[in-house]
């Protein structure tokens, strides 16, 4: 049955979330083993993250993360967690300050830390580290963080595939070395989910090949609720041609920030003005209302040749982009880009989630002994999320969530869950035996994301829906008789099996809710049934029983009158 | 839009045992796309079987896809396809574990042997 492994507390995921974790785990005084897919601290959207981090540490100006949970809770339009947004915004000025105290290096400007201005923050509140550094910079500092903990045991390579339950309690988790082929079976007193998103499901998305929702149906199978899964941001102007490799796909958004980039349709005027809000210049347009906004002219014929818009800087002085560019414009020259010359297209793509697990103000689940963090989390965001907020996010509620763990498992003894674990290994088992021929899991997979972004995706329609929620089942069904190729050391195709496996489950869980949900409010966005229904004013939540996915609605958490931000 | 050429690549299978083996595989490619590119589209509509390491695909942050290139040492995700063959191979200096794939990962990171 492969290696056995014992800990206090398992953490599931080694991004911002993770990382942060298992040093506050560790630094509570639990045994921690940390585990990621591919590999520690580089492989999911941490590392990918370019822009900022809001933040009310009140360095550029004076600044109150009230005013922060203020304009969180406006973002969100309705749907918004108050309690947990509260702990984010409280508790991100000492998340930063910590960070900062561990080398970090975020940009300054003189004697004080730099914090730009980002759209749906009322003042200049996002810290980064320059020049599109602040994700590998935040990654490394946290791996040498992890590093210094000798009670922390880091593996890459496991791929965990599902969750143990013991009377109804999370004992541990089961997972695939891939090298090697061999399973491994985990008991811990507690558990934390720190897996990140699910973008990767869509087809046009800024994610890494990491990003496929596996916490949230692994989660899903041991009972755990999950909530405001139809919220999906797309990021609007992401990167589509000319085909720009080595870079990240939403790199445009701070430049278009910092220097006033001008979206165009095919005509070269600008559109978003069309659409619900001005733009005099400056970067105001939310992010929703510009997804919608390039959406709806590349419907009306009107998108640049690859069906996008075109975003231009030639008006801005050749020493402006060189200065707010710096070492870019260099990358971009070598892949034949010249800012002063031409305009690049974009179009949205799927960048964050705003839904997740559920999770109480100590970040634990409905299920006993298992605890979610980082963008795993549903709830905080509401129905949108403002940028910066996500590494925030990540921070604090990875912090929260070890300290959590740690605290619960102290009072546990340890499991044995050698036999409760056989069903759940028996999966991957049954999987890997499946040497024969048909179309492979690879292959689905990349229908699956087709699927999702065109009836799933930033529009929606109760017709697209429903044509999803068929096809989808038709691809369960189809799963079990998917080959897995023959047994080798780094079978990918069977990692791509038990992805898919996943996939499917999270899919069929955003499509249900969002055909529910007959109207259109924040990433959610329904093209029959336009603009925002007050009646609609609550998060809905989903969980398994069986084979049957339960939908019921939850009343959204406020904070009491006299707490709420003024 | 930009033109499409055909790029021919030599890919090197299998495991550390035997002698080297080398698979053929023809991809059509717009300007600028990347060897990566190539890879991931061999997996899905070619042979889901070959063994590649990658996560981020554009953002050169995870450095899990370098490898041999044409003789040199580069990351699959950045280096940019050309027409014509080109030699695909893992790295010659760290432990092979299937085609493309060779042990990069920190030591203390590795699951033990039990
Ligand atoms: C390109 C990009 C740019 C972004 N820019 C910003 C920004 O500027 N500001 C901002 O606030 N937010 C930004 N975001 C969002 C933000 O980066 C993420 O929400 C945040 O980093 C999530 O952190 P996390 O630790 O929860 O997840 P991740 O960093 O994604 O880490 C999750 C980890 O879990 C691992 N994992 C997944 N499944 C399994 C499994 N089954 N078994 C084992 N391990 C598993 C993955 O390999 C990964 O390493 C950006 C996102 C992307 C993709
Ligand atoms: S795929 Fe991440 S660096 Fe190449």
């Amino acid at each position: 049955m492969g290696q056995y492994l014992e800990t206090d507390v398992l953490i599931i995921g080694a991004g911002g979330a993770g990382m942060y974790a298992a040093i506050s785990a560790a630094e509570a005084g639990a045994q921690v083993l940390l585990l990621d897919k591919s590999v520690i601290g580089r492989s999911g959207a941490t590392i990918m993250a370019q822009m900022t981090v809001a933040a009310a540490i009140g360095e550029e100006e004076p600044d109150d993360w009230r005013f922060h949970l203020k304009d969180t809770i406006t973002a969100g339009r309705g749907l918004v967690d108050e309690p947990l947004a509260e702990i984010l915004c409280r508790t991100a000025p000492e998340r930063i300050w910590q960070m900062e105290a561990w080398g970090v290096g975020w940009a300054r400007k003189g004697n004080h830390i730099t914090q730009a201005h980002a759209p749906g923050h009322d003042r200049n509140r996002c810290v980064y580290v320059d020049f599109l550094n602040t994700g590998p910079a935040s990654s490394r500092t946290l791996r040498n963080q992890v590093r210094r903990h000798d009670s922390v045991r880091r593996i890459s390579d496991l791929t965990v595939t599902d969750l143990v339950l013991q009377d109804g309690r999370a004992v541990g988790a089961v997972a695939l070395h891939l090298e090697t082929g061999q399973t491994v079976t985990i008991a811990a007193k507690a558990t934390v989910i720190a897996t990140g998103g699910l973008t990767s499901m869509y087809s046009r998305n800024s994610a890494s090949a990491n990003m496929g929702g596996d916490g949230f149906a692994m989660g899903l199978r041991a009972g755990a609720e999950l909530i405001d899964m139809e919220f999906v941001q797309f990021f609007p102007i992401g990167h589509l041609a000319p085909r720009l490799i080595g870079m990240d796909p939403i790199m445009w958004d701070p430049f278009r920030y910092k220097l006033g980039g001008r979206l165009l349709n095919s005509a070269g005027e600008e559109f978003t003005q069309n659409y619900g809000t001005a733009e005099d210049g400056k970067y105001v347009v939310t992010r929703d209302t510009a997804t919608y906004a390039i959406y709806k002219e590349v419907e009306a014929g009107r998108g640049s040749p690859h069906g996008g818009a075109w975003l231009s800087f030639e008006h801005i002085p050749d020493a402006d982009l060189r200065a707010a560019f710096g070492p870019v414009i260099d990358r971009l020259a070598d892949a034949g880009i010249d800012l002063t010359k031409m305009a690049i297209e974009v179009y949205p793509i799927a960048h964050y989630h705003m839904g997740g697990l559920r999770v109480d103000d100590t970040l634990a689940t409905n299920v006993p002994n298992l605890f979610a963090a980082g963008e795993a989390v549903g709830g905080a965001n509401g129905a949108n999320r403002l940028s910066g907020n996500a590494i925030t996010e990540a921070f604090v509620f990875g912090e929260l969530a070890g300290r959590s763990a740690a605290a619960m498992a102290q009072g546990n003894a340890a499991p044995d869950i050698r036999d409760a674990a056989k069903p759940y290994l028996r999966v991957i088992e049954t999987a890997a035996g499946q040497t024969g021929d048909g179309p492979t899991p690879t292959a689905a997979i990349a229908a699956l994301k087709d699927l999702l972004q065109q009836d799933v995706g930033p529009f929606r329609t109760d017709e697209g829906l429903t044509h999803a929620l068929d096809a989808i089942a038709e691809m369960t069904a189809a799963l079990p008789d998917m080959p897995t190729g023959a047994r080798a050391p780094f079978n990918q195709q069977l990692a791509d099996w038990l992805g898919l496996r996943n996939m499917l489950a999270v899919a069929r869980t955003i499509a249900t809710a969002a055909r529910t949900r007959t109207e259109s409010r924040g990433a959610h966005q329904r093209e029959d049934y336009p603009g925002l229904d007050e009646a609609w004013g609550y998060n809905q939540v989903l969980r398994l029983s069986g084979d049957e996915l339960q939908l019921s609605r939850g009343e959204v958490r406020r904070l009491a009158p006299e707490e709420q931000p003024s | 839009m930009s033109e499409r050429h055909s790029a021919d690549l030599k890919i090197r299978r299998g495991g550390p045992e035997g002698p080297a083996q080398f698979e053929h595989f023809e991809f059509e490619f717009e300007d600028g796309q990347s060897v990566l590119d190539a890879l991931r589209w061999i997996r899905g509509n070619r042979d889901a079987s070959l063994a590649v390491r990658y996560s981020c695909i554009n953002a050169n942050a995870c450095k899990e896809c370098v490898m041999r290139i044409d003789g040199r040492t580069g990351y699959a995700c950045t280096t940019p396809l050309r027409a014509g063959e080109m030699l695909i191979e893992p790295l010659p200096n760290k432990r092979l574990i299937r085609d493309l794939v060779t042990d990069t990962l920190p030591p203390d990171e590795r699951l033990a042997e039990p």
